[in-house]
């Protein structure tokens, strides 16, 4: 087998997970300029309501295919994590809104931090894990495994971004968005509930973490209430790697991370002679997010993110 | 005497303990193209973001009747004002065509909104040739036409313009005001902002002169334009 393909492949996969994940903190911070650090999780809270729902199920529904009770998991977990969102953000983060940067920045990592601790009362400090009920079919792919799972995570996520694209571009709601990123104040002037379009942007968000908090626990097998930390900090690397604000950028960024952080984790241990092991895979992200931040401040796709209007 | 369709009593803008607009009244009729004239810092702008609900204000705001009663934005706007801010607001990363889209946000009237698309073409040929392109990249004068053309996207009852003439070039501002006297002449009520009186009292019909937040003067614009003081200050004779 060949390390680098299957590594390649691996990559993508998990990359399509980050760049979905990394749309929801680039739509908030395109509109708001805040880094709404719940946004991991919200992910978190999404894997584990599908989890719930899919144990319910296996116990009273047995004879139901594992894909219905997966898919059933998505469907509650969806507006569970819309609703979540919204939540946060009126409570949260609309009484800030003309409060000074930091104000709402602070209360973002507050919220998270919160959620972390619901989210171990509710479902407890132990891993959780996603029983094994999804076909395990594997394919042989340009000399790389290729498991049908990690093939529907991609296929969904391309078709989760192609549709988002296609609101933001084509649609009236799109259109509010990308013109109440421009100026909140010239939004209004248009008629526009400026507002709306906020909770609006949060609640799409949320929607698109849902379904990638079940992907990425369907993926590793498992979920935790401290999950939304490392995969948050992960996908806001990738944001700020495809410039945020910006979302070309971040689905690039998600995939380039991914890709980054298998083939790391691939030949990580041949570059130091094997003293670091594939467990370090997620100093990549970091070491991304510095030379980002270094080289580049404004990422791979962003515009001067400094002096924005 | 039929009401005005806006009449302003008492309105009040403060921007912590600066007093921006200390208690005006003013009116605009059904029709009209009234102007509001004043030097630098004069409480204008403040004046029409007051009426726009864009800045907290105090007084008595009646459009066509009914009071504006601390509205936010939006709702203000889709009751049928529409303004023009100063420096055009245009949403530079949208496209020409996008912008126009916005003007029309609160529209459902498909056919009704394509119409207008074309009237504002037939209005500015320039932004028909341009619409694709980003907003962003069009000239000081394009931008204002386009301003212009978005707020009539709306089809408003009455439209605000503050400083149309800003920053552009003598040709271009000419262009403009023969733009503000045609839109005036199709029956779109007016209120204009101006620093360059000699303009704005030249398109106008009624004139108000604001100084340090306070109306000092109003009347017919004829009457204005030969009045001492009004000449000494901001005609520059
Ligand atoms: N956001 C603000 N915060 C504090 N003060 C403000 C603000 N906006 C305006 N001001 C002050 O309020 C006063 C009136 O300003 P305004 O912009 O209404 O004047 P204007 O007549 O439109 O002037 P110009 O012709 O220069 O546009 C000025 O003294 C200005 O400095
Ligand atoms: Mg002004």
């Amino acid at each position: 087998m060949d390390i680098f393909a299957q590594q390649l492949v691996n990559g993508l996969v998990l990359g399509s997970i980050y760049a979905l994940v990394a749309l929801g903190y680039t739509m908030v911070y395109g509109i708001l300029e805040l880094i709404n650090f719940a946004h991991g999780e919200v992910t978190m809270v999404g894997a584990m309501v599908a989890l719930s729902v899919i144990g319910l199920l296996m116990g009273v529904a047995p004879e139901l295919p594992g894909v219905v009770v997966v898919l059933a998991g998505i469907l509650v977990a969806i507006p569970a994590c819309m609703a979540l969102a919204y939540t946060i953000e009126k409570i949260a983060y609309r009484p800030l809104r003309h409060a000074p940067r930091l104000a709402p920045l602070i209360t973002a990592i507050g919220v998270s931090i919160i959620l972390q601790n619901l989210a171990m009362l509710i479902w407890g400090r132990q891993y959780v894990s996603f029983p094994a009920i999804l076909p395990s079919d594997k394919y042989a792919l340009l000399g790389a495994q290729i498991s049908l799972l990690q093939i529907v995570i991609v296929v969904l996520a391309l078709l989760l971004m192609a549709g988002l694209w296609l609101l933001v571009e084509r649609t009236r709601l799109g259109r509010a968005m990308r013109a109440t990123a421009q100026s909140r104040e010239v939004a209004e002037l248009m008629g526009v509930n400026v507002d709306r379009v906020i909770s609006a942007t949060f609640v799409l968000g949320a929607a698109i973490a849902a379904i990638a908090g079940v992907m990425v626990s369907a993926y590793y097998g498992l979920a935790h209430y401290y999950m939304g930390f490392m995969l948050g900090l992960k996908a806001f690397s990738a944001a700020v790697l495809g410039g945020i604000g910006n979302l070309a950028g971040a689905m690039l960024g998600g995939l380039l991370l991914g890709v980054i952080e298998a083939l790391g984790a691939g030949y990580i241990g041949d570059l130091t002679g094997g003293f670091l092991g594939s467990n370090y895979q997620d100093v990549f992200a970091f070491f991304v997010l510095i030379g980002v931040l270094v080289l580049r401040p404004s990422g791979l796709l962003g515009e001067r993110v400094a002096n924005r209007a | 005497m039929t009401a005005p369709l806006l009449s302003v009593h008492d309105l009040k803008v403060a921007y912590g303990g600066i007093h921006a607009v200390r208690g005006i009244d003013f009116e605009v009729g059904r029709g009209e193209l009234v102007c509001l004239i004043g030097a630098n810092g004069a409480g204008k702008s403040s004046t029409l973001k007051g009426l726009m609900g864009l800045v907290a204000h105090e007084g008595i705001i009646e459009f066509d009747g009914e009071r504006l009663h601390h509205q936010a934005t939006h709702a203000i706007v889709a009751r049928g004002l529409a303004l023009v801010p100063e420096g055009r607001g245009i949403f530079g990363r949208l496209t020409v065509a996008e912008n126009l889209d916005m003007g029309a946000y609160t529209r459902r009237d498909r056919a009704g909104i394509r119409a207008d698309l074309g009237r504002a073409f037939e209005l500015f040929p320039r932004l028909a040739e341009r619409r694709v392109q980003l907003a962003g990249t069009l000239s000081g004068g394009e931008q204002q036409m386009l301003a212009i053309a978005r707020a009539l996207m709306g089809r408003p009852r009455l439209l605000l313009l503050d400083e149309p003439s800003m920053g552009l070039a003598p040709l271009m501002v000419r262009k403009i005001y023969e733009t503000i006297a045609d839109i005036a002449s199709e029956g779109v009520t007016l209120l204009l902002v101006e620093q360059n009186a000699r303009l704005a009292l030249k398109v106008s019909q009624r004139a108000y002169v604001m100084e340090s937040g306070a109306v000092t003067l109003s009347g017919a614009c004829a009457e204005l334009a030969n009045d001492p003081q009004v000449r000494a200050a901001y005609l520059g004779e």
